[in-house]
């Protein structure tokens, strides 16, 4: 199993926006409309996420360093569980801040 | 209880010492062996900065173990590095079980898939006996 170590974000979660959301204008309202996201996990099948793989898990960290909700990127309970634990996993050892500021 | 447990550690050394993380590794590695444990893998993944400062040091050397084996020899490998001040920081995580279930998860779709191209949307059940048709031609 070849691991990237490497930290460099490919793509963030939010690189597919354009479109996702109809622009906030008008008068009152201000409802965002989503389309619905998907699981990329689900779409790319997979079982295990793991906690060494920073460039993945630095996707899910925004600049703040808290975990992205699920409902913003669409992951399935099942795959956010595993990725929250992953993120956690890897803060511990210091691949991943706690906080940042 | 002769199943044996996969874990997964990964531990910090001090940067400074750099030269010595191949000799602390095989200590490791061997205090390992000396309980009865196999170690499967041993990797450096390099320095890198620390996310956070531990005891001051805003990098060090990540050391990957892979294990295989009873729990006792994490144990003992655990209290050695609690003791051992070059080591910043360690992480020991069981990946046998959630590997196993990667596993599982991963045949199930292999027979979904298998079963799909081999016959229509509208029997999905009676695949299996659709399959033995389509061997008879």
């Amino acid at each position: 199993m070849s691991t990237n170590y490497d930290d460099r974000p490919r793509g963030g979660y939010d690189s597919d926006d354009d479109g996702d959301r109809r622009p906030m204008g008008g008068r009152g309202g201000g409802r965002r409309m989503h389309r619905r996201r998907v699981c990329r996990f689900c779409i790319d099948k997979v079982d295990l996420i793991d906690f060494k793989d920073v460039r993945l898990l630095q996707n899910y960290l925004p600049e703040r360093g808290k975990i992205l909700p699920r409902r913003i990127s669409g992951n399935c309970a099942t795959h956010q569980r595993m990725l929250a634990e992953a993120i956690k996993r890897a803060r511990n050892i210091a691949l991943l801040p706690y906080t940042t500021d | 209880m002769d199943t044996k447990r996969q874990y997964e550690v990964v531990f910090i050394v001090d940067p400074t010492t750099d030269e010595e993380v191949p000799k602390l590794t095989e200590s490791f590695s061997q205090i390992v062996t000396d309980q009865g444990g196999v170690v499967t893998k041993a990797e450096t993944m390099g320095k890198r900065q620390l996310a956070y400062e531990i005891l001051h040091h805003k990098d060090g050397t990540f050391v990957l173990l892979e294990i295989e084996g009873s729990g006792r020899e994490i144990a003992e490998l655990e209290r050695r590095m609690r003791v051992n001040d070059r080591v910043l920081r360690y992480i020991t995580v069981r990946v046998d079980e959630d590997r196993r279930r990667a596993e599982k998860l991963k045949e199930r779709r292999a027979r979904k898939a298998a079963k799909r191209p081999s016959q229509g949307s509208s029997h999905p059940r009676r695949g299996a006996a659709m399959e033995f048709a389509d061997a008879g031609e």
